[in-house]
């Protein structure tokens, strides 16, 4: 049977992939998007399930909400990736070095 | 309450490793002679005049930020269609109101040119 | 919904109504009319003002009146906050036009998307419901990472959205994390039924505690707050000038509304909790801030350093839990929001050609180019500095005053240190302007309406110095 715990527990998966992904991850800018995505997912997951646990809708009408932000979030972030890359031909991580004081 | 899982896991375990005993073996006993030939791509028979890794178009990625935002309108659409008898004329101004704003940035980008290929 | 729900939310009604139809109008204006967008954006504004301060008869008599389910709240806090907001938002326009032109970014877009990010302020200031805070959050972000990027062949410009970006979408993805575990402790989004909750259940709760950590990250990454500042001091370097100063003014006013409905109208029942919270990010921030300012030749650096700095002081009020406390720290906010608008106007005066005058060498000898506004920027570090009379004296002082009346001595005492350290990099740079000698000597000048905001913006600074009174007590009455 699965309980609340277990829906939890795969948010708190989801969240600590995405935090290890935006924090670990060294090469790739697309793949922070991705992890940035992971974590709206987590939340969606807890709110999902707290939703249907507690029996209040509220829960899954935010969840619409999020996917919809995290849709113009994406588009948002896509377009400040191409500018980037027009820019210096590069989405590497590390080469986002020029502001420093 | 795990042991219901036990024949998912040993699916898992059986099929990772069955899938890299096959890859190890393979690299492992078979015979290893790269040419140009061979190692070049096939294309039907042509010689390959271009690198299979070309750039992607950017423009491709201008129409799906434009798709995944225009998308996503049918996640509030289908709820209110499902529900449209009972929450009456409210509901159907505020659908109207948000299909009006969605319209109005379609129309801006159109007249913007970004949905133009060329 | 009904006729006062529309009522209560109208101001936010009209600036969306007329943004669209802004984009719209802007479909149809020839490249040569661009004027025309600058009044109709300045318009608008006016509007807004007119009808925000339409409902209030008198300031102090206002209860707060809910809205759309109670999701909407329009209360005397938010009116004063959206008033500002107008205001700041006006003045950045108005210095805006002279940069647009001159690095060839006088676009309709930057127009519309300002208006967006004020209506996304807008709407976080008011909101009452987790929802409304996460979509006027997101508006405003959105807003700000896109106007970060409209300088879209510029290296540094680009980066520093894509670290915008990524920094201020982690953050809400934190946010809503912890909206999630209030949530799933309360059982509602409200945030009266959350605080109410709090008071029937306790605050003995594993689950809503970790949603508030989450939480308060969220806004300390949200404020620039220290160990969540990185982004910062980037980002106010990268973006053009006047959106640096869009940054530093009308999202501060918005952060600072959030965290009143988030910590106190909703986890009030937890300030024991949070207070030690922002206590450690407020003293840090102050710490930091200031040092680090110290040792940067990018004024628009310096000035994102300054920035944390007086983002602690906001702490500081905020911590301290009482009506005293939130009053300051609401004065220190839009005082801090005012004064800030002002210096980056002087950057952007300062840049010309093309070239961003943002090195503190080009400061040197501003005196000998142009008297007054040399005169008009020293005002305004005075008082960023807190030196007496000008009114960011007297934002530290209602802080500091706030801190000691629950008790904290030695808090203020850290905060006065670190401030008196802080005040000599404002210094150096009037040090530069009055006692260098310029390395070019051209006079400098700016359009008329241009001078006029600043100067104005300048002597607000001294005039709401000497005559504090009536915004302090307006601040007072919200709480």
């Amino acid at each position: 049977m699965l309980t609340l715990t277990h829906y939890l527990t795969l948010g708190a998966i989801l969240m600590c992939l995405s935090v290890a992904g935006i924090f670990l991850n060294r090469k790739n800018i697309i793949i922070l998007l991705m992890s940035i995505e992971l974590m709206l997912l987590a939340a969606n997951m807890n709110l999902v399930a707290f939703s249907r646990f507690i029996g209040n809708p509220d829960g899954q009408i935010f969840v619409f909400f999020i996917l919809t932000v995290a849709a113009a979030e994406a588009a948002i972030g896509l377009a400040i990736l191409v500018a980037l890359y027009r820019n210096r031909q590069s989405i590497n991580v590390a080469d986002l070095d020029d502001l420093k004081g | 309450m795990l042991s219901e899982y036990w024949p998912v896991i040993i699916f898992l375990a059986i099929s990772v490793g069955l899938g890299t005993a096959l890859l190890v073996i393979g690299g492992l006993l078979g015979p290893s002679k790269p040419s140009v030939e061979k190692s070049s791509p096939y294309e039907c028979g042509f010689e390959p005049f271009a690198d299979a890794r070309m750039k992607f178009d950017v423009r491709f990625y201008l129409v799906a930020i434009l798709f995944i935002v225009f998308d996503l309108e049918i996640a509030f659409f289908i709820p209110w269609a499902v529900v449209m008898e009972d929450v009456g004329l409210t509901a159907f101004a505020a659908v109207v109101i948000f299909t009006l704003e969605l319209a109005i940035g379609l129309a801006y980008l159109w007249k913007k040119g970004a949905l133009e290929w060329e | 919904m009904n006729w006062q729900d529309l009522q209560v939310a109208a101001p936010e009604i009209i600036v969306l109504l007329m943004a669209c139809g802004l984009l719209i109008l802007d479909l149809f204006v020839s490249e040569q009319r661009r004027g025309l967008i600058h009044l109709v954006s300045l318009l608008i504004l006016a509007l807004a003002a007119i009808i925000t301060l339409r409902g209030i008869p008198a300031i102090d008599a206002v209860t707060p009146v809910m809205a759309f389910g109670d999701t909407y709240v329009r209360d005397s806090m938010g009116d004063l906050l959206k008033v500002f907001a107008y205001l700041l938002m006006a003045m950045m326009l108005i210095y805006s036009r002279h940069y647009l032109r001159q690095f060839d970014m006088y676009r309709s877009e930057y127009y519309a998307l300002a208006l967006f990010a004020l209506l996304g302020a807008m709407v976080l200031i008011s909101a009452a419901s987790m929802i409304t805070i996460y979509l006027g959050l997101e508006l405003m972000s959105l807003s700000l990472y896109a106007m970060v990027a409209l300088k879209r062949d510029d290296k540094v410009a680009t980066e520093a959205a894509m670290k915008y970006f990524i920094l201020g979408s982690m953050a809400s993805g934190m946010l809503l994390y912890g909206m999630s575990m209030i949530y799933g402790a309360t059982g509602s989004l409200q945030i009266h039924e959350i605080s109410q909750a709090i008071a029937n259940q306790g605050s003995d709760n594993m689950i809503l505690l970790l949603g508030l950590v989450f939480t308060v990250v969220a806004l300390a990454f949200k404020f620039g707050l220290v160990p969540f500042h990185m982004w910062v001091p980037d980002v106010y370097q990268g973006a053009p000038a006047p959106v640096t100063l869009f940054i530093s003014s009308v999202p501060k006013l918005a952060a600072f509304a959030m965290t009143i409905r988030l910590l106190q109208d909703s986890l009030g029942g937890l300030h024991g909790d949070w207070q030690g919270m922002l206590l450690m990010v407020g003293v840090l921030s102050i710490a930091l801030g200031n040092l680090a300012a110290l040792a940067q030749s990018n004024i628009k650096r310096m000035l994102a350093y300054s920035t944390i700095a007086h983002m602690g002081f906001v702490m500081l009020g905020l911590l301290s839990g009482t009506p005293e406390g939130y009053g300051a720290s609401m004065f220190y906010v839009i005082t801090y929001a005012l004064m800030s608008a002002g210096a980056f106007g002087v950057v952007i005066f300062m840049s010309s050609k093309g070239i961003e005058a943002d090195n503190l060498d080009d400061y040197k000898g501003l005196n000998q180019r142009n008297p007054w506004f040399a005169a008009m920027f020293a005002l305004l570090l005075l008082s960023l500095a807190g030196v007496p009379v000008l009114v960011g004296f007297f934002a530290k002082w209602l802080v500091l005053q706030a801190v000691v009346n629950v008790g904290m001595t030695w808090l203020a005492l850290v905060a006065v240190i670190f401030s008196v350290i802080g005040a000599f990099y404002y210094l150096r740079v009037i040090k530069l302007m009055y006692f260098d000698k310029a390395d070019i000597e051209t006079p400098i000048s700016a359009p008329s309406d241009f001078r006029a905001v600043l100067t104005g913006n300048a002597l607000l600074v001294l005039v709401l110095g000497i005559f504090s009174g009536p915004l302090i007590a307006a601040c007072m009455a919200a709480f």
